[in-house]
This record gives structure tokens, C-alpha cells and sequence, in this order.
């Protein structure tokens, strides 16, 4: 399958294929031995994603697409494969470049934030591991609180806050350190139906606005054509990349999208795309 | 006022109400039923010999090694709990091999060992101090070991994911995530090193409230025995209110301290 990028109409700047993409994922696999034999978690993954770019991940549970984005963060191995963040290389074998995880944030399924720590602290933790100095880090914390509307709970701690602002709180600290990718497991797999919906708005509005390149695993169809410029389906056993969609629709999308003909008929393809599968496990 | 602040106060008037209560019918029935003072003395006549016991000097020198050899053997029990706790926390395969001994270890009635602690270190402090400090070892080791290992998988994939060094990752959450667990052992050690100590008192040397303890008793001295064992009582909540009082500043943020009062 031809992972080429392809000129869209959310992005019509990018007329031609990008010769050097943002990210360039390459032959990875990832396979675990287990004492019942060797899982293929993942195999053959090959995908481009350019500067700027919203991708999202789908597949049932168990495809590896969580896998996949844990071997772009930096926080699994892969067993086959490459993965080009800016043209470099973020494994070397078991160990990762760190010049390169520092060009990465990550938001977890949980917003994963200190208890210790105020939502100040918080935000600022990954500026603080890197020596910015206190002053600094106070501005730029000021900006991010605002970027996701928390700019009146600094002094809080995250046992006041709801799952959906802590969750905000956790991007604001993935953001800390201006990353160009952004990288989002499941951020709002555990938010109710109505944050949800208000969390994708506003993750949309702070990837344009911070014009980070984001990779964003859901399980949520609807979701991910809501938010991706393309829908990366991934399939189980061993995780494959099934098919790419291409979302032909401008960003940033208004809730007013769920009523679009055209995101529907993309919706429902994919769903048609992810029964198939069941059909062949049963 | 609302039920939640009625909750918080309530227990400061009804402890000291509680406790007078008990007092007069104590006193009441005691009078009535003409009960010897050898067996059961009044609460006057026990605060009477109390004012007296206090206003000897050698009644606070004996208070003043009391709780020098529980607060040394306290500090000594958690700084060697907290060291061996990170250590066997870190390293599993030392602590699988050691686990049967330590399980031994804590399951030996400790004060039984202080006949030979007599023996090897004498009567003095030293004895006492090793005892306390041998009981606030093992809640202290264990609940650390326990702590270094209940970090949260998903806060150590954040710090991998933000590059923190092994002595960030350390600083900002094993360590943050390690305090209530030697705090929750903390508790229980001050109560075990209060024992320990006074228990090391009953059985050697001539100082000490526990040594004020036996020879009330061979005085067959009962309202000054109860008096001594309200100092002792009075020694405990002290060093417990202290333990407690430094968690609520070391760790606010911990549950065992800001209560459920503000989860929303």
C-alpha cells in the first residue's frame, strides 16, 4: 500500500507531496515472546505523516495501535523498522535519542498529572527537567493554562479538578516544551460523551494554533474522522495497517460536521471496514 | 453551622466531656462501694500523687530519658527501615532471597529478644534505644518497600516520555510517591518505639517512667503507678500528635491528610 502523501483539500498549501515528511514510520514491527510463543503486535508498519498534519489511529482493541504510538514515544522498542521524527532516527536499537523525544509530547488515556504537585507544577514539570529557569517557566506556563482555558486554576491541585480539565492540564504540559508532535492515546477514552465532544473542539483549536503535527489513537470512528485529516485503520493479529482514509474536510471542524453527508459516508465506511474484520475472527 | 464543620469539631468537646464523665463515676462509684485505694484509687487521689510526681526533679529526668530513648530509637528504626526499604524495593532479587528471613524476623515477638539485649548492652540507654528503634525498623521497611514499588506505571511512562534522568525520575516521583508510605509506617513506629522503650525500662536499669512503673508496683503504690502510667499515656499521644502533625505538613496533598472533603 502506498503511503504517499496526497494533496488534500484541508490542505491545499501543501500542493505537492512533501518530499521530506515530519515523521516517517518504516518496516516497523514489533513482536513479544511470551512462554505460549512469539505475538506479532505489529508488523510491516509504513507510514508518512507531514508538518502539521492531524493522523488519526483506529482499530478494535488488541490491533496495536496503542503499540505503535508507545514505539513513537520512546517508551517501547520496536523489533523491526525505523522511526524518523525531522529526518532523525529515534531508536537506536533498545535505546532512544533523547535530542529527538524532546521534540515529542505525549498525552496518555489518563491525564497521568503529580498529585503532588499543584496544576502550576504540573504544567511546567518537563521545562523544570531541563533547566528553564523559574521566571521563564512561569510565563510560559501563564500562556499554556490560557491556551487551554485553566488559566484560573494554577494554584489548584489536580484532585480539584474535573477528568476532562485535568486532561486539559495534560496537554498543556505536553505542549510545555514546544513540541512539533504531538502524540495522544486515547486522551479522552475516559470522558463522558459531552466533554468528549468539547475536548474535540478544543484539541483542534490548540493543534492549529501551536501548529503541532498530531498522531491520535481512538477507538471511536466517529472521532476520528471528526478530527483526522487522514484515518490510519489498523487491523489485529498481527497489527497491520488495513487501510488510510483520507478526510477531505477543512480544519477546524464545528460540531455542525456530524450533520456533513460526506463525513458520514466516511464514518460509515469505516465502520463497514471494522465488521469486516469480525466477520473473518468468527 | 453546617454538619461537615459540626463533624471536624465535634470530637474536641465531647473527648474532654467524655473523659470527665468516666472521671466522676469513677470517683462516685469507687466512694460508694468503698473500694480499697491498694486496688482501684480515685481519680482525686491519682491526681493528687500526680501534682506531687511532678513536682520532684527526678520524676522529669526520668521523663527525660524516656523519650531520649524513644526518639533515638524512633529516628534510628525509620532512617534504617527507609534505607533497607528503598534497597530491597529496588533490588528484587536481594529481597526475594532475604524475604524468608525478614518474614521470620517480624514474626519473632521482638520483646522477648530484651532479656539478651540486657545482657550484650547492659542496663543503660543503649539497650532501650536498640529496642525501640528494632520495633520502628519493620513497619517503617515495609510499608517503604512496598511504596518504592506502588509507583504509578503510567507517571513513569510520562517521565520516560519527557527524558528525565534516573535522579529526576527519583526526585520528582519515587520519592514524592514513597512519602506516605513512611509516613503510614512512620505512625505505627512511634507507637512500637514508645513500647519497646518502656517495656526495655520495666526489665533493666534504674531510670526511665517504665523504671518509675515497677517500683510503684513494688511500692504497691496504685495511685502512684496509674499516675506514672498517665504520664506514659500522655508521652505516647505527644510523640503520636508529632508524627502526625509533620505528615500533614511533609505530605498535604496526600489523601490520608486532605481527607474526602474536597473530592468533587
Amino acid at each position: 500500500m502506498s503511503m504517499q502523501t496526497q494533496p488534500t483539500v484541508a490542505m491545499p498549501e501543501t500542493a505537492a507531496p512533501d518530499p521530506s515528511p515530519e515523521i516517517r514510520v518504516s518496516g516497523l514491527g514489533k513482536t513479544y515472546k511470551t512462554e505460549r510463543g512469539t505475538t506479532h503486535a505489529l508488523s510491516d508498519i509504513n507510514l508518512d505523516i507531514r508538518k502539521e498534519e492531524f493522523v488519526s489511529l483506529i482499530g478494535r482493541s488488541g490491533c496495536g495501535k496503542t503499540t505503535l504510538l508507545r514505539i513513537m514515544a520512546g517508551l517501547v522498542p520496536p523489533t523491526a523498522g525505523h522511526v524518523e521524527i525531522g529526518g532523525r532516527a529515534l531508536w537506536h536499537q533498545e535505546t532512544v535519542d533523547s535530542s529527538v523525544i524532546r521534540r515529542l509530547g505525549v498525552v496518555f488515556q489518563d491525564s497521568n498529572l503529580f498529585p503532588w504537585y499543584n496544576i502550576e507544577d504540573n504544567i511546567a514539570l518537563p521545562l523544570r527537567l531541563r533547566g528553564v529557569k523559574k521566571n521563564e517557566r512561569r510565563d510560559r506556563v501563564r500562556e499554556l493554562a490560557a491556551l487551554v482555558g485553566l488559566e484560573n486554576f494554577l494554584p489548584n491541585y489536580p484532585r480539584e479538578l474535573s477528568g476532562g480539565m485535568r486532561q486539559r492540564v495534560a496537554i498543556a504540559r505536553a505542549l510545555s516544551d514546544n513540541p512539533e508532535l504531538l502524540l495522544m492515546d486515547e486522551p479522552f477514552g475516559a470522558l463522558d460523551a459531552l466533554t468528549r465532544e468539547k475536548m474535540n473542539m478544543e484539541i483542534q483549536r490548540i493543534a492549529l494554533a501551536t501548529r503541532a503535527t498530531v498522531v491520535f489513537v481512538t477507538h471511536d470512528i466517529d472521532e476520528a474522522v471528526a478530527l483526522g485529516d487522514r484515518v490510519v485503520h489498523l487491523t489485529p493479529r498481527p497489527g497491520r495497517i488495513k487501510d488510510v482514509v483520507e478526510v477531505p474536510l477543512a480544519r477546524p471542524r464545528g460540531l455542525e460536521i456530524k450533520k456533513d453527508a460526506a463525513f458520514h459516508g466516511l464514518v460509515g465506511n469505516l465502520h463497514t471496514s471494522l465488521n469486516e474484520e469480525d466477520d473473518h475472527e468468527s | 453551622m453546617n454538619r461537615k464543620k459540626l463533624l471536624k469539631v465535634l470530637p474536641w468537646i465531647t473527648t474532654p466531656g467524655l473523659l470527665v464523665v468516666l472521671f466522676v463515676i469513677w470517683e462516685l462509684s469507687v466512694k460508694a462501694l468503698d473500694v480499697s485505694p491498694l486496688i482501684l484509687p480515685p481519680p482525686t487521689m491519682i491526681f493528687e500523687n500526680l501534682g506531687e510526681l511532678l513536682a520532684q526533679p527526678t520524676t522529669w529526668d526520668n521523663v527525660r530519658v524516656t523519650v531520649i530513648e524513644i526518639v533515638l530509637g524512633f529516628v534510628a528504626g525509620v532512617l534504617a527501615g527507609v534505607l533497607v526499604g528503598v534497597v530491597l524495593g529496588k533490588l528484587p532479587l536481594v529481597e526475594a532471597s532475604v524475604r524468608p528471613l525478614i518474614i521470620a524476623l517480624e514474626v519473632v515477638p521482638k520483646v522477648a529478644l530484651i532479656p539478651l539485649f540486657v545482657i550484650w548492652f547492659g542496663f543503660g540507654m543503649t539497650t532501650k534505644v536498640i529496642i525501640a528503634g528494632l520495633l520502628a525498623f519493620f513497619p517503617v521497611m515495609l510499608n517503604v518497600l512496598l511504596g518504592v514499588r506502588s509507583v504509578e506505571r503510567g507517571h513513569r511512562d510520562l517521565m520516560q516520555s519527557i527524558n528525565a534522568s534516573r535522579w529526576q525520575t527519583f526526585r520528582h516521583l519515587e520519592y514524592k510517591s514513597m512519602m506516605p508510605h513512611v509516613f503510614a509506617g512512620m505512625e505505627t513506629a512511634i507507637v512500637l518505639a514508645v513500647i519497646g522503650t518502656i517495656v526495655g525500662e520495666y526489665l533493666g536499669g534504674n531510670e526511665g517512667l517504665g523504671y518509675m512503673v515497677v517500683k510503684t508496683l513494688n511500692e504497691l503504690n496504685a495511685p502512684a503507678l496509674f499516675a506514672v502510667i498517665l504520664m506514659l499515656a500522655t508521652v505516647g499521644l505527644i510523640m503520636y500528635f508529632i508524627v502526625t502533625s509533620f505528615k500533614r505538613v511533609a505530605i498535604p496533598w496526600h489523601e490520608s491528610v486532605y481527607g474526602r472533603k474536597d473530592v468533587g
